[in-house]
């Protein structure tokens, strides 16, 4: 049998593989679109019934033969599936590529069903959500093996087996029980990293009885019994010894393997270890293998759109044209304010050649950064953040300088930096208020690139993490300690810091330990705690930003209280042999440290709460309190339980309440709400597609119209206080309905059905002039903020009560 | 840091309620009227105007409440100046009156907010007391959480009994059917549990069941009567399981009774507000007629 041959291989008919295979297709130019799934865009698929698929972002135009707006799942899929047919694309389900070799002109593909293609160039485009992990044992090819459930009401009277503990697995086996005998295989000993709510209705299921659980136990085999009044038997390995469970169904949820695996195997390189870094592409998307092209999510590139136009645009690549990007136009007018009138590629060009930092950036990813940024202009001695804002962005100087005000007020001293200077990473890294406030100077342009972007572009380029990260250990040792201490003496000690990170829980150092080192919490925070007849006792509660461990710079002594982290932390150390050798090149420093010192020993004092408090603190802390900038408790003691601050809440937000009163926690008569800690690093950011939830300079954590209502944010965020909703139109004015009350409602509430979902949390009511409205609204001031600041204040208030 | 309505702002407003009854005693005591002090002197005009003042822009309270987007004050502000401003009103309303009753639509309006008074007084009494009983009874759970759990485990019962006979399965149904939490206002502020049951054997009506009782006395009779192992294990189940439902129906009756004493006080304070603005007029008109 002769082996086929294309001119292009497209892997993945997600959007980007969809619109490359019908821009091919368009061409005439021979080509097959390669899909594991029994139908065009999986990723697709799998979205809830009826998601509003949102077009973001909206100012980039679409470059493709296959429409696209936005528009209901259902609908966009049919246009696709009739466009595919309009065009003749090449599309192949059900044909997963597992191996990928050779180079441009003749590379081979071989299928999972074993068969092999030839193509010239491939063009990869599989995505990000990768294959869910096989159950990897003989007989995970029957039937009644799956690894997705979509509607646990459509079994009834089953004997199902869910394979997994994570959130995913806990969900579906609670949904299946409340029709079905389920069983739910854990192959530890407890449900660890779930979600607390998962959490408590797994145990309680178990507890009652509602499901079976097998925990340290693991899958051995499937098997098929003729005849049998359940068809299928699986045998698991448990600490009691080998057990068959009789069953009609297996739902492994075992997480995805992610296709990096795959991809490597291909030959694709990625810059670095870190689970977030892309691969490596040029300008053209192409991989460091000549003639293997990568597109979309894969690329770093998670939205349709983006996919599509870059499917149209590297099939154009392939064939030799110059295409301009899609997002030209949009660069074009963000350089529109830059003094020097060039070309966007020389525009690109001329700052990564004067940006150091960026220099080792691959153009494309440069190219996306700067997309996502901002180019400032601003005037002599115009203010580009304050001292104590809570934005998080990150700035460099493309032309002129900026001076940056540092240190307490009344002492403080302006520093200068450069053309190719950046700043702002000290927020960035810790999620805390910006450290100084920073004005422009003559002829100067900024690029502000936000968070996500950064954070993004250090985990794939490790140059950028390194200089970075020494830039922060200067200047935290610089702003601690050592003001006067000359940059390049710093430097040589920053080289010697440890940059650690530690798990919830996890220790720093223990009482009683010899200390011999310094921790500068970077971000996260740490409880102390101290050993009281036997019992671990929090003392207080050290939040980013500042120092812990510091006795042990000056003399080894024994640590005399135990730090652990509070929520995931990162810190930077130092030892005392540093510090020592620090202060001899600069006498003058030990005397700056002491001083330093003795204040911190008085504040900290001062701060420490009771041992009463202690409870209360580590309570809190469970829920967050250690990584939030601004936490919504209720006193019970006064609450009435009106509502009125849901209400409020609702009245002020289009109808929609951001914050749950009854649910949640209560420790003595504290309640912490179902609501938005507005965390330092929030978790809710990380996967945001559109990159719509951003942090307002008085720290209020929001999610801003171009939310394409994916769910990632929902997922990601510990304490379950964002919830998808549509936004009603307009609430009708507090004399509207007083005067026809029931018919504004009722109009309301259709308008709710209509829009589209998109994610809702509390924005701290940033854009009331008042402030919160859930605590302006309480008639008994049962309800109140609590920020870091005010926190220990709060439970040493608290403890005196008692 | 957070404070009850009472010492709100330093109890500033509980410093101006007195500094008014101070003053208008002051006045009252040093003002002397030909005739005895009434409505009718112009001290006595004087305080009528505050009282009424006074009664217009407690009112106001309930429009500020749905002005969740406001900036004037905070509602806990707005309340405890109410509480305190309220009741220095009815010092100020007597002093106006002169201490001069009569059958009249004058005292009818002053009674009415003697009532009104009253009625806040006992609110703000049960702010003070039950939040913490409520918190203390919800044990970390929300009402539907509660509900929820009270279906839980009426269908693990009904699976329990299903080991059991024909007559535990039907005891049980008709135990669940027969169960009532709330009812008439009432029913719910007494916290009186009016379940019944019926039960195979029993009496032909359905008997009372307040607290589970007679359904925990049913069964024990068969749980003591028992010889078959098997039997006795699924009935001892059942009893564990009716004593938890009878904490946890205690636990609903109390969230219900608590919560309907937060706010049945203000079934009576708003309606009688508005009755008193209308006898506030009528009082008014009146006696600018006679005038
Ligand atoms: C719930 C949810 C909602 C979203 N909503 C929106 C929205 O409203 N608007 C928006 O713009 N974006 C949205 N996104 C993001 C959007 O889905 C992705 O950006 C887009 O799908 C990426 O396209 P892609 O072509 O790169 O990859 P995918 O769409 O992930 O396509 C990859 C395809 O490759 C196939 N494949 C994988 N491995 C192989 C293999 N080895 N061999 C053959 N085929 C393979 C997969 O089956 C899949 O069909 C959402 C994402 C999620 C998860
Ligand atoms: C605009 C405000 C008010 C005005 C102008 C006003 C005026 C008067 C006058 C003129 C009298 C004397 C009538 C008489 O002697 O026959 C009077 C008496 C009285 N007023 Fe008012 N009043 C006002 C507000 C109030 C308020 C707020 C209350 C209490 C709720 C009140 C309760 C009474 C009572 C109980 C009397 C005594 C009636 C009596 O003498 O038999 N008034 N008022
Ligand atoms: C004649 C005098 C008074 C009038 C006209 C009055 C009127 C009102 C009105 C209209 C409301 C709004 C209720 C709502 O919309 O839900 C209210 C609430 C309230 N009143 Fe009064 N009131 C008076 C006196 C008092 C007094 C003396 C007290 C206490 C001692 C009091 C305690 C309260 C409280 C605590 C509330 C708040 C209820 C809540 O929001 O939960 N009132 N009052
Ligand atoms: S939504 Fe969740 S993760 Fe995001 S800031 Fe709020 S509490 Fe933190
Ligand atoms: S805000 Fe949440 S739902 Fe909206 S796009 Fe971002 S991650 Fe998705």
């Amino acid at each position: 049998m002769s082996v086929e041959r294309f001119r292009i291989a497209i892997v993945g008919a997600g959007p980007g593989g969809l619109s490359a295979a019908a821009r091919a297709a368009e061409l005439g130019v021979s080509h097959v679109l390669l899909e594991q799934s029994p139908a065009h865009a999986n990723t697709i698929q799998r979205y809830q019934k009826g998601k509003h698929v949102m077009a973001e972002p909206n100012v980039l135009p679409l470059r493709s033969p296959l429409q696209f707006a936005a528009g209901v799942r259902e609908r966009i899929l049919d246009d696709w599936a009739s466009g595919l047919e309009r065009l003749g694309v090449n599309l192949r389900c059900q044909s997963e590529v597992t191996r990928i070799t050779g180079e441009r002109g003749q590379f081979t593909l071989t299928l999972q069903s074993g068969e092999t293609l030839h193509a010239e160039h491939v063009v990869f485009s599989i995505g990000v959500q990768g294959n869910p992990r096989r159950l990897g044992v003989p007989g995970d090819e029957l039937p009644c093996v799956q690894y997705t459930l979509d509607d646990p009401d459509e079994y009834q009277g089953e004997t199902i087996v869910v394979v997994g503990a994570g959130d995913a697995a806990i969900e579906n086996a609670v949904a299946l029980a409340k029709q079905n005998r389920v069983f739910i295989v854990n192959r530890a000993e407890e449900f660890a990293r779930v979600k607390d709510g998962n959490l408590s209705l797994i145990l309680k299921a178990i507890d009652e009885k509602t499901l079976g659980c097998f925990y340290k136990s693991s899958c051995v085999s499937v098997t098929a019994t003729e005849g049998a009044e359940t068809p299928y038997l699986l045998t698991l390995a448990t600490p009691e010894g080998d057990t068959a469970v009789p069953c009609h169904r297996i739902i492994a949820r075992i997480g995805a393997v992610p296709p990096r695996k795959f991809v490597e195997s291909c030959g694709i390189r990625f810059p670095s270890a870190d689970a977030a870094a892309l691969p490596e592409l040029s300008a053209q998307y192409e991989s460091n293998v000549p003639g293997l092209y990568v597109i979309g999510a894969l690329g770093g590139y998670p939205l349709i759109k983006q996919a599509m136009n870059q499917g149209y645009e590297v099939v154009g690549y392939i064939q030799g044209e110059a295409v301009e990007p899609a997002d030209e136009p949009l660069l074009a007018e963000k350089f529109a304010a830059l003094p020097e009138r060039l070309s966007v590629s020389a525009t690109l060009q001329r700052m990564q050649q004067r940006i150091a930092l960026f220099a080792a950036v691959n153009p494309l990813m440069f190219r996306e950064l700067i997309l996502g940024s901002a180019v400032h202009c601003p005037r002599e001695g115009e203010v580009v953040f304050r001292r104590n804002d809570y934005t998080n962005s990150f700035y460099t100087i493309l032309d002129g300088s900026v001076q940056i005000e540092i240190g307490e007020e009344g002492e403080s001293r302006r520093i200068t930096l450069g053309t190719g200077q950046f700043f702002g990473e000290g927020s960035l890294l810790s999620g805390r208020r910006r450290s100084a406030t920073v004005y422009a100077g003559a002829g100067c342009v900024l690029i502000e690139s936000p968070r996500r972007d950064i954070v993004k572009l250090m985990s794939s380029v490790d140059s950028v993490r390194s200089v970075i990260d020494r830039l922060f250990i200067v200047r935290a040792i610089q702003s601690g300690f050592a003001p006067n201490t000359p940059f390049e003496v710093l430097e040589t000690i920053a080289a010697r810091a440890r940059l650690t990170r530690y798990k919830r829980d996890e220790a720093l150092f223990k009482e009683g330990e010899p200390g011999d080192r310094l921790h500068l919490i970077r971000s996260g925070s740490v409880a102390v705690s101290r050993n009281f007849g036997g019992r671990e006792v929090t003392l207080s509660y050290v939040a980013a930003g500042n120092y812990v461990g510091e006795m042990g710079l000056l003399g080894r002594t024994l640590r005399s209280a135990t730090v652990r982290a509070a929520v995931p932390t990162e810190t930077v150390s130092l030892d005392a042999d540093t510090f020592a050798e620090l202060m001899a090149h600069n006498p003058a420093l030990r005397a700056d440290i002491e001083a330093v010192m003795r204040k911190r020993i008085v504040s900290n004092a001062q701060t420490q709460s009771s041992t009463a408090g202690g409870d209360l603190i580590s309570f809190l802390m469970r829920q967050g309190l250690g990584e939030a900038t601004d936490v919504l408790l209720i006193d019970e003691s006064l609450c009435i339980g009106c509502d009125n601050c849901e209400q409020a809440c609702a009245a002020t937000h289009g109808g929609t309440s951001r914050l749950d009163r009854a649910a949640g926690p209560t420790f003595a008569h504290v309640h912490v709400p179902t609501s938005c800690r507005h965390c330092e690093n929030p978790h809710c950011m990380k996967d945001c597609p559109p990159d719509a939830i951003r942090r307002a300079p008085n720290g209020e954590v929001y999610i801003r119209d171009n939310c394409i209502g994916c769910g990632n944010c929902e997922r990601n965020c510990p304490y379950g206080v964002i919830h998808m909703a549509s936004t009603p139109p307009a609430q009708p004015s507090l004399w509207s309905w007083l005067l026809f009350g029931s018919e504004a409602r009722a109009t309301e509430s259709e308008g709710k059905s209509k829009a589209p979902k998109k994610a809702v949390k509390c924005d701290m009511c940033k854009d009331q002039s008042g402030g919160p409205a859930c605590v302006r609204a309480c008639p008994t001031g049962a309800a109140l903020r609590v920020s870091p600041a005010e926190f220990v204040e709060f439970v040493s208030s608290e403890a005196a009560e008692r | 840091m957070h404070q009850s309505i009472l010492d709100y702002g330093g109890r500033r407003y509980l410093k101006l309620a007195l500094a008014l009854c101070g003053l208008s005693l002051v006045l009252y005591l040093w003002h002397d009227p030909r005739s005895p002090p009434n409505g009718g002197t112009w001290l006595g005009y004087t305080l009528g105007g505050v009282g009424a003042a006074l009664i217009l822009w407690l009112t106001a309270l309930g429009v500020r409440k749905r002005s969740y987007a406001s900036t004037l004050g905070t509602l806990q502000g707005w309340v405890s100046a109410h509480v305190y401003l309220g009741l220095a009103l009815l010092w100020v309303a007597t002093l106006h009156a002169g201490f001069q009753f009569g059958w009249n639509v004058h005292t009818l309006c002053y009674l009415l907010m003697v009532v009104v008074i009253a009625s806040g007084l006992l609110g703000i009494v049960l702010y003070q007391r039950f939040p913490q009983q409520l918190s203390q009874n919800r044990a970390q759970q929300t009402a539907a959480q509660m509900l929820t759990e009270l279906q839980e485990l009426d269908e693990r019962t009904r699976r329990v009994a299903a080991n059991a006979s024909a007559d535990e399965i039907s005891a049980i149904d008709a135990n669940i059917a027969g169960t009532r939490i709330g009812g008439s206002t009432a029913a719910i502020l007494s916290a009186r549990d009016r379940s019944t049951v019926l039960l195979p054997g029993g009496a032909s009506q359905p008997e009372p069941n307040p607290a589970q009782t007679r359904m925990l006395e049913w069964l024990s009779a068969r749980l003591s009567a028992s010889d078959d192992p098997l039997r006795t294990r699924a009935l001892s189940d059942l009893v564990s399981l009716i004593g938890a439902r009878r904490a946890l129906l205690r636990r609903l009756q109390q969230d219900a009774r608590l919560r309907g004493w937060l706010s049945v006080w203000l079934y009576v304070h708003v309606p009688v507000t508005f009755g008193l603005l209308g006898s506030l007029i009528a009082h008014v008109v009146s006696v600018f007629l006679y005038w």
